[in-house]
């Protein structure tokens, strides 16, 4: 797979580890949230057989972590955006 | 129809015409006790021994395609119990000990060949890791037995023993594991369970739950509605993409694992080899052809294909260990959709809704597992209470801190 990286263009997909679904960075409040939301958080996954917005971590390359969607069932990758530009909007 | 060598010498000289389809394609009843969804070796097993020790009779396998046409004929068949943890080694030792009764139980040739499997050291630390394994398993009533290397050099001479990165230091064998004929595990088990009154529905796929005040009264499927007392899930791959018709997540991440096979070859391997310091494994098949796998690719799947950066890594596994692979040419090559778990071990349990079970979450080893597992859930389905096996596949450990992590890798389903 390559993986069209927003500023480095397009790159190997074996040049970043996998970390799973986007969902991760919402995680749950520490103030407020309750064990039974931390469960769900951090093991009960959407797991969908379609389009599956995914954190790539660009190891070998500018270590910048993407947020790639992806189809599961072709692996055909539709969008990459830079998941800090993401994570300020 | 029992099948005996008289049977096949009588059929060579009569035309051979006297065979009869191995089992029937019924419509399905509008009731079932017990509806079992997914025609895999799992779900075949399940229905087997429901019907054979349980002694239930009105249970209906169904499937969306042809049965076995899943992980059960995409695996690299090889059977083991060499696990280290409370919560599984007893379960594949079981297990294990069915496979060794499994083709009488089954009248039913699955070529089961114990040629042992036997895991790489190629360091000190991993020797103690290794030692303590095999101590585990011969605690739980499994074989194990530590090769020095010059055991290895005579059994195995074809290895690469002059390798400074990764030399082999010994070895961790398993002499009753070995490997058995996949398709014939899913014919053979759907065959018995057949002949003792068992429905196989085939190229009927479930649509949905039918679920009134939390019980599950049955399914809604291309075919129409199936009630059912009890309906049981095995249908791994694919597990979250179902039981997200009943509501539920899952602790399941669903990943592509690939498999090899190179062009047949004149016996050159005596059992299953594993590679201690990257992840490769290899048998040969009884057609000769080598048959080999690594890691999964490690991203959320279901394309039943992987990638080539897997390829590559698998088949520098195979030159690190065993540089003779390198004249072989690869024939096949085809990847299988794994319920990757949050520990890197099954779930074989009842969910929050009455009447519905489920089964899943095998990572890449469910093939070996298959008739515990067939077994377990047809005591669950049957009993409504775990087998004593397999009590710690439970959907809450995960809310309880009761994982079962062989690897130690933590909530990482790609790193299982």
């Amino acid at each position: 797979m390559i993986i069209n990286h927003p500023l480095l263009g397009p790159r190997d997909s074996a040049e970043f580890v996998y970390l799973g679904a986007a969902a991760l960075m919402d995680r749950p409040d520490p103030e407020t949230a309750s064990a039974e939301d931390w469960h769900d958080y951090a093991y009960l996954r959407d797991n969908p057989a379609g389009p599956h917005r995914e954190l790539w971590f660009h190891e070998g390359g500018d270590r910048s972590i993407l947020i790639v969607t992806r189809d599961t069932t072709t692996h055909e990758i539709t969008g990459v955006e830079l998941a800090r530009e993401v994570a300020s909007k | 129809m029992r099948y005996s060598g008289f049977k096949v010498i009588k059929e060579a000289l009569t035309g051979h015409k006297g065979w009869k389809p191995a089992w029937r394609d019924p419509d399905p009843q509008p009731h079932y006790d017990i509806v079992i969804i997914g025609g895999g070796g799992h779900g075949l097993a399940t229905a087997h021994y429901l019907a054979s020790v349980y002694g239930q009779h009105k249970v209906a396998v169904i499937e969306k395609g042809w049965i076995g046409g899943g992980n059960v004929g995409r695996n690299t068949t090889i059977i083991r119990s060499n696990y280290l943890l409370d919560g599984n080694e007893p379960f594949y030792e079981f297990s294990l000990k069915l496979w060794e009764g499994l083709e009488q139980d089954l009248n039913y040739n699955a070529m089961v060949s114990q040629r042992g499997i036997m895991n790489l050291i190629h360091s000190d630390a991993q020797r103690d890791v290794f030692i303590r394994r095999g101590n585990a398993m011969i605690l739980n009533g499994a074989d194990a037995e530590y090769l020095d290397l010059a055991q290895i050099k005579k059994e195995y001479p074809f290895l690469n023993f002059d390798d400074a990165r990764f030399p082999i230091k010994g070895g961790l064998a398993q002499r009753r594991g070995g490997t058995v004929r996949h398709d014939a595990v899913a014919w053979g088990y759907a065959r018995a369970a057949d002949s003792r009154g068992v429905d196989i529905i085939q190229n009927c796929e479930v649509t949905g739950f039918r679920i009134e005040d939390g019980k599950c009264l049955g399914v809604e499927t291309s075919k129409g509605f199936i009630g059912a007392g009890r309906v049981g899930c095995a249908v791994a791959g694919n597990s979250s993409r179902l039981m997200a018709k009943a509501g539920m997540r899952l602790p399941i991440e669903s990943h592509v694992l690939q498999a090899f096979v190179s062009e047949g070859l004149k016996p050159v391997l005596p059992g299953v080899i594993t590679f201690g310091a990257g992840h490769f494994y290899v048998s040969q098949s009884d057609k000769g052809g080598l048959v080999f796998g690594g890691d999964i690719d490690g991203y959320n799947s279901y394309a039943q294909r992987g990638n080539l950066p897997v390829v590559e890594d698998v088949c520098e596994g195979g030159m690190a260990i065993m540089p003779m692979i390198g004249r072989a040419r690869l024939l096949r090559m085809w990847g299988g959709i794994m319920d990757m778990s949050m520990d890197g071990s099954p779930i074989i349990d009842r969910t929050h809704i009455d009447g519905l079970y489920f089964n899943g979450g095998w990572c890449y080893g469910g093939f070996k597992a298959t008739p515990a597992s067939g077994y377990a859930f047809a005591h669950l389905l049957a009993r409504d209470e775990p087998h004593a096996t397999a009590t710690a596949y439970r959907f809450d450990r995960f809310r309880t801190g009761h994982m079962i992590d062989e690897k130690g890798m933590g909530n990482q389903p790609n790193l299982h």
